[in-house]
């Protein structure tokens, strides 16, 4: 039986974590390989890199990151942010990460997740999908959407609708954000988890609102997520990731706990 | 030397850079003579049987894999590898190389659990392996490890004489398999953390 997922998230900025880990004094604060290592060690299941660097031609950076991360960590690990191309994706896929995140580009151009697809494999595509609750219309059947462009634009696309859509094309797993959870540490969405992740059959890690161990808890079950994504509540210490590991283990969530 | 078969399947690199980290000397290549020449040979690869099959023979490297299995140096298959040393591959309905009797299959769906919950595939995740007799590359790795899979077929072999081990996932397949100097594995160790490491440490330093 497959176990659950606890996906710590970190956000790089020209080579550096946004978010650094203030429980353990000899960590290089900001340093994404040395966190990476350090999550890994402590039973993270898989890692998620948002490259959130502003200027293009920075983005060599994150090669770099990849390349060190990848030298450094035995566990799968995905990197999102500024993928446009298909040359984009190969980059980082060469640099060592397991699977690649679209978002924005899958929206202006879903032809990507195909063609990352067929030069891939559908494992190494994961669409980013950011969610706001809006008000039911013909066009928003599942009263929720899409936005883009890191939650600035609205696009009208039903987020449903999207997400069947791309698992068509050839996406392998879907990491939802919902934008009207995230940042609040009330919770994960636990409406529009359950209607993604039970209409689709490719897997879905739930993302934003993680504020306790109780919510990933709720998101895991309830929410038939099949994963959950952490930031602050494990770059802040309010929790080390073994110790939720073994509270959602005790509580019947299957874990995996040895490693 | 350990050789890695490269038919342009998937990311070889993070195989080699297990290897690496692990102590031992690599390299990748899709040349028969020097993977006849190296000591152990590891066949990973992710992607379609079909394509898998086709680069492949392209390469010419189906008959250098026949001679490395017929030589009885240690040979590891990982995920996509493991499956097309079987016979034949509904994906794509290919005709693999056949080192070992039985089939490809695909999940069935709908997958449901014990519980009647539906299951998802791929088979994307982490998951245990049970075995079915001991075997000198799971030497010193607990039972309850798990192991990072990401698959839709699944291999299933003609006769119980070659399962190693098995998986569950709404059904019990096939997850290790192997005979003589053969293992084969349906997850990818080189992604499965510290036990995943261990297996391929030993698959370094078994002698057949």
């Amino acid at each position: 039986m497959l176990s659950k997922r606890i996906i710590p998230c970190l956000d790089v900025r020209d080579g550096k974590t946004t978010k650094g880990i203030k429980f353990k004094e000899n960590i290089d604060i900001g340093d994404p390989v040395q966190m990476a290592r350090f999550y890994y060690e402590e039973g993270a299941d898989e890692i998620v890199f948002y490259d959130i660097t502003a200027s293009s031609d920075q983005r060599d950076i994150m090669i770099d990151v990849v390349r060190g991360v990848a030298e450094e960590i035995f566990i799968p690990f995905s990197v999102g942010g500024g993928i446009r191309t298909i040359e984009d994706m190969h980059r980082i896929l060469l640099a060592g990460a397991e699977k690649v995140s679209v978002n924005t580009a899958a929206v202006l151009n879903p032809t990507i997740i195909s063609n990352g697809a067929n030069a891939f494999g559908s494992q190494c595509i994961v669409l980013g999908m950011d969610v706001k609750k809006v008000k039911t219309t013909n066009k928003i059947p599942s009263g929720y959407e899409i936005w883009i462009h890191g939650g600035r634009t609205s696009t009208g696309i039903d987020a449903l609708a999207w997400a069947k859509e791309a698992e068509k094309l050839g996406a392998g797993e879907i990491c939802l954000n919902s934008m009207d959870a995230d940042g609040t540490q009330q919770g994960y969405e636990l409406e529009l988890t359950p209607l993604i992740s039970e209409n689709v059959s490719i897997p879905v890690i739930a993302s934003g609102g993680a504020g306790n161990i109780n919510h990933m808890y709720d998101v895991l079950t309830k929410g038939k997520a099949d994963a959950a994504l952490i930031a602050s509540i494990v770059h802040y210490g309010t929790y080390t990731i073994k110790q939720i590991k073994e509270e959602l283990h005790a509580r019947g969530v299957k874990m995996r706990m040895a490693w | 030397m350990i050789a890695i078969i490269d038919y342009k399947a998937g990311n070889l690199g993070s195989v080699a850079r297990a290897i690496n980290h692990l102590g031992f000397e690599c390299r990748i290549t899709h040349n028969a003579k020097e993977l006849l020449g190296a000591d152990r040979v590891i066949f990973p690869g992710v992607g379609s049987a079909g394509q898998a099959m086709q680069d492949l023979k392209r390469m010419d490297l189906d008959q250098a894999i026949y001679d490395l299995y017929e030589s009885g140096k240690p040979f590891l298959g990982i995920c996509l590898g493991t499956q097309i040393i079987l016979e034949e591959s509904e994906e794509n309905q290919t005709a693999c190389l056949g080192l070992l009797p039985g089939t490809v299959k695909r999940f069935p769906m709908p997958l449901l659990s014990d519980g009647g919950k539906y299951l998802k595939v791929p088979h994307m995740g982490w998951n245990q392996v049970k075995l079915k007799r001991l075997h000198p590359v799971f030497k010193d790795v607990a039972p309850e490890s798990e192991f990072y899979f990401v698959h839709s077929y699944f291999p299933a072999p003609k006769g119980v004489e070659t399962i190693i081990g098995t998986t569950e996932h709404g059904i019990t397949f096939t997850s290790v398999l192997g005979k003589r100097s053969l293992i084969a594995v349906q997850f990818h160790p080189e992604k499965s953390g510290p036990p995943g490491l261990t297996i391929l440490k030993n698959f370094c330093l078994w002698e057949v």
